[in-house]
């Protein structure tokens, strides 16, 4: 069974005017069809108001579809019933370190999905420990969130998401207001939770560099799909990338210049070392 | 600056007044702001200091720290001091000059005023200091439990109060940093009459407001996506449970009551005038 | 114009527990017309230093000099001086909040005394600059895209024509292509008007694709200054206090250690791209 299957995904808002009168219907999203296996590390591309936020909050039944159906661990999203088990089965962390916060001390907000789900005293602190020691917080775990950079705030709110036992993690773009050193910690505990707990994670981002390691890369535009592969396969059509207002690692686009400029390089280059490579082998 | 403002903030440490349980904590806070009250003698008030000075050794929070706490009722401090030095008669005249007098029960009743202030917000910040807003919530979610049965909401009430502490640092911060940029813009908060400066203001309120609905959406998503539904199903990380230092914090209590109650009234001592 | 700042030392909270020295001894110059880039981590005194250019936070010790004259002298016009540097903060759209655009970025220019007509020929020059659409003059700043209301945000600096422009992550939050778009028009403004631009950025790619000099910050001290090929032939030292180089320096470099005959110090792609091009048409093996 897939962890998220959506078929035909539409979502509509209505647009209006200063008095509150609807005057039309926006598209945020429109026909999306998407697969995501179990354990697998999906990235979801696409530049400010492609949609990539608006389909990551149907994951978590924030939002709910207004055409299509959107299957959750083989929960429809629509269904009142499964709402909770929804929420439960598909943790989602947010953009926004300081806003998703809610605990004053850092294990209390851990605490606090597992004290929703009705967790026992008992195993609410071992799943706290836990999640803490895996996203490599446990020496704050009774600092003050307004103490932490954002780093390690975002780190917390994994923990906080992880502590509730989630088949699957929805990342909507969390890097997004970090410095380069709190981007890396994220995205290191990230792959760690990957390996350790085998959670499905979906990454919302629009920095290239945290997609390279992906199984399947999703870029949106215009509420569609408009891209879809491995990063090495979304990576090699550079020029396509840039029309949808992305961009592609720095070392994809040297290649991609020396390519023009008459080199015979192999196409969709990610990582430092391989282009070295290509062109050892060149010469 | 603005981001001194250190009353409501929890004071991380390791101390037994911290690992009271809140319950006590709120009540003998209450019970300690009584005992200011009940008595208006310099014994009383050595008493009271002895206390608070015990109190605030225990728990380790820097005595600096909760002086800062002091200053924003600065304002209103000097205020009831003036009031009453000014305003007070009785008792022979000490200082008299123009259409001012200063009296001996003024200065009296102004000195111990101010004490009571002074040790009213020091009180009430050492219970903030030491107990973790969630740790408040819960102990006044649990004392208010019985007007759950009259239909108030007590437990959302609850986490409202928590929320809003969380979220006050956050938001001084914000403040500050709008303000600098709109001095960035040429923008002066400095000069002019009552209402220029009160126009002066807008520019900040705006962006404030703006940012804190902002947030308070984020958050209340946030919530919801980690299975918030209210207090319905919800189970503790940290229940409360009176454990024996608990009662007795609540013995200690009462005996200092019971002890200043009697010193307040019954022994008379006196210095000069206080 | 210059701005020269001689022995700067900033002190956050003297005589308090929470006592910390923001600033230490940082001295430099900066000429009229240069495009310099400040780098450096998260609390390495960036944002202080950004603030004490236009008088936002005041030295604890040491001397600013504005076109020559001390910022701190004793009746120095402190909001003239805004005026002429115009500092950006981060997320500035923050700042917002006049009921339409246009309105906004006459706030600067308002405050500057200038009359209801002049104030508004500014504030259409500055999102003319920006390259913000004439359509949407009119609207609410609230219900703008974010790469709008960054551009509008921006304006607002501009419309009091600074000499200056220090811009904090101008570019934070924002998608790729809205980042080159805001890169380049500060770059197309740089050009036209000779305005001195500063760029604050965490982006290595960035710095070194835009500016002239490179000015290094950690710990509050001032560690390294020179021309960006300068700075990033560092990138170890870079490394240790937790930066680093544009991902081609590090390509260059490796290629250096593989026998490949080019120069390492390249910054961006376009010369990193003619020096590998150089080494194979030397050796001629190109295929």
């Amino acid at each position: 069974m897939d962890m998220i299957h959506a078929e035909e995904l539409v979502y509509e808002y209505d647009k209006r005017d200063e008095e509150g009168n609807i005057i039309g219907t926006n598209r945020a999203i429109d026909g999306v069809d998407i697969d995501v296996t179990p354990g697998s590390f999906v990235a979801v591309l696409g530049h400010n108001g492609s949609g990539k936020s608006t389909l990551a909050k149907h994951m978590n039944a924030i939002l709910v579809p207004t055409g299509g159906t959107m299957w959750v661990d083989g929960k429809d999203t629509r269904d009142p019933n499964e709402l909770w088990n929804v929420r439960q089965s598909a943790g989602m962390v947010f953009q926004n370190p300081d806003n998703q916060i809610i605990g004053t001390v850092v294990e209390e907000d851990v605490g606090f999905g597992p004290e929703n789900l009705g967790v026992p005293t008992d195993e609410i602190w071992k799943r706290v420990e836990d999640s803490l020691r895996a996203v490599g917080m446990i020496k704050y775990r009774n600092s003050s969130p307004n103490k932490l950079s954002g780093g390690q705030k975002q780190r917390v709110a994994i923990a906080g998401v992880i502590a509730m036992e989630p088949k699957c993690i929805v990342l909507d773009e969390p890097t997004a207001m970090l410095d380069p050193n709190g981007r890396r910690e994220v995205i290191r505990a990230v792959e760690k939770l990957r390996k350790e707990k085998n959670v499905t994670v979906i990454l919302i981002t629009h920095y290239m560099e945290e997609v390279v390691d992906a199984d399947q890369v999703f870029v949106m535009d215009d509420g569609h799909i408009v891209m879809h592969g491995t990063p090495r396969e979304i990576f090699s059509r550079v020029d396509e990338l840039k029309a949808y207002r992305m961009d592609v690692p720095q070392v994809t686009m040297l290649a991609e210049e020396l390519r023009k400029r008459g080199l015979a390089l192999p196409k969709g280059i990610l990582r430092r070392e391989e282009l070295v490579e290509a062109l050892c082998q060149l010469r | 600056m603005i981001r001194d403002i250190t009353i409501g903030q929890y004071y991380p440490a390791q101390s037994r007044i911290h690992r009271l349980d809140p319950r006590v904590k709120i009540i003998c806070t209450l019970l300690f702001l009584v005992s200011l009250f009940i008595q208006n003698s310099l014994l009383g008030y050595l008493v009271a200091t002895l206390f608070l000075g015990c109190v605030i050794k225990f728990s380790k929070v820097p005595v600096k720290y909760i002086v800062k706490g002091l200053k924003p009722v600065v304002i209103l401090l000097l205020f009831t001091v003036v009031m009453n030095l000014f305003l007070t008669r009785g008792g022979s005249t000490l200082v008299h000059f123009g259409i001012f007098t200063i009296t001996e029960s003024g200065l009296r009743t102004s000195v111990f005023m101010a004490v009571r202030l002074i040790y009213l917000v020091m009180g009430s910040s050492i219970m903030t200091f030491t107990t973790s807003p969630n740790g408040l919530t819960d102990g006044l979610e649990k004392l208010l439990y019985p007007l759950n049965k009259i239909n108030v909401p007590v437990h959302e009430v609850a986490m409202m109060m928590s929320i809003a502490l969380r979220f006050i640092p956050i938001l001084l911060e914000e403040t500050d940093k709008i303000m600098k940029a709109q001095m960035a813009r040429g923008a002066d908060f400095e000069s002019g009459n009552i209402i220029q400066r009160a126009k002066a203001m807008v520019p900040i309120l705006v962006p404030l407001f703006v940012s804190a609905f902002r947030r308070a959406n984020d958050l209340a998503m946030a919530m919801e996506a980690r299975c918030y539904h209210g207090g319905e199903g919800r189970t503790k990380m940290k229940p409360l449970k009176y454990k024996p230092g608990d009662f007795r914090a609540y013995i200690i209590t009462m005996l200092y009551l019971v002890i200043i109650f009697m010193v307040g009234r019954f022994v008379p001592f006196r210095l000069w005038i206080f | 114009m210059s701005i020269a700042l001689e022995h700067v030392n900033y002190v956050y909270s003297p005589g308090t527990a929470y006592e910390k020295q923001a600033l230490k001894d940082v001295s430099f110059e900066i000429e009229q017309g240069q495009f310099v880039g400040i780098i450096g981590h998260t609390g390495s005194g960036k944002s202080t230093l950004i603030q004490h250019l236009n008088g936002l936070i005041k030295a604890t010790s040491g001397r600013i000099l504005y076109d020559g004259q001390n910022i701190y002298d004793d009746g120095y016009d402190m909001r003239k001086l805004r005026g002429q540097v115009g500092l950006v903060f981060q997320y500035p759209e923050y700042q917002l909040f006049e009921a339409d655009v246009l309105s906004d970025v006459c706030f600067g220019p308002k405050n500057q005394g200038l009359s209801q007509e002049e104030c508004e020929a500014r504030a259409k020059e500055a999102l003319e600059m920006v390259g913000f659409p004439e359509k949407y003059y009119r609207q609410s700043p609230f219900e703008l895209s974010g790469g709008q209301k960054r551009r509008a945000a921006i304006a607002g600096i501009l419309a009091m024509r600074p000499k200056v422009l220090i811009l904090d992550e101008p570019t934070a939050g924002l998608d790729p292509k809205g980042r080159d778009e805001i890169l380049d028009q500060v770059e197309y403004l740089h050009r036209e008007t000779g305005m001195t631009v500063i760029l604050v950025s965490h982006s290595m790619e960035d710095i070194a694709r835009y500016v002239d000099r490179i000015i290094v910050m950690n710990h509050g001290e001032k560690m390294l200054d020179g021309a960006p090929r300068e700075v990033f032939a560092h990138y170890k030292e870079l490394e240790k206090v937790g930066l680093a180089a544009p991902q081609v320096t590090y390509v260059m470099h490796d290629l250096k250690e593989r026998g490949f005959a080019v120069s390492p110090d390249a910054t961006t792609i376009e010369e990193a791209a003619d020096e590998i091009m150089k080494s194979f048409e030397g050796t001629g093996s190109r295929k």
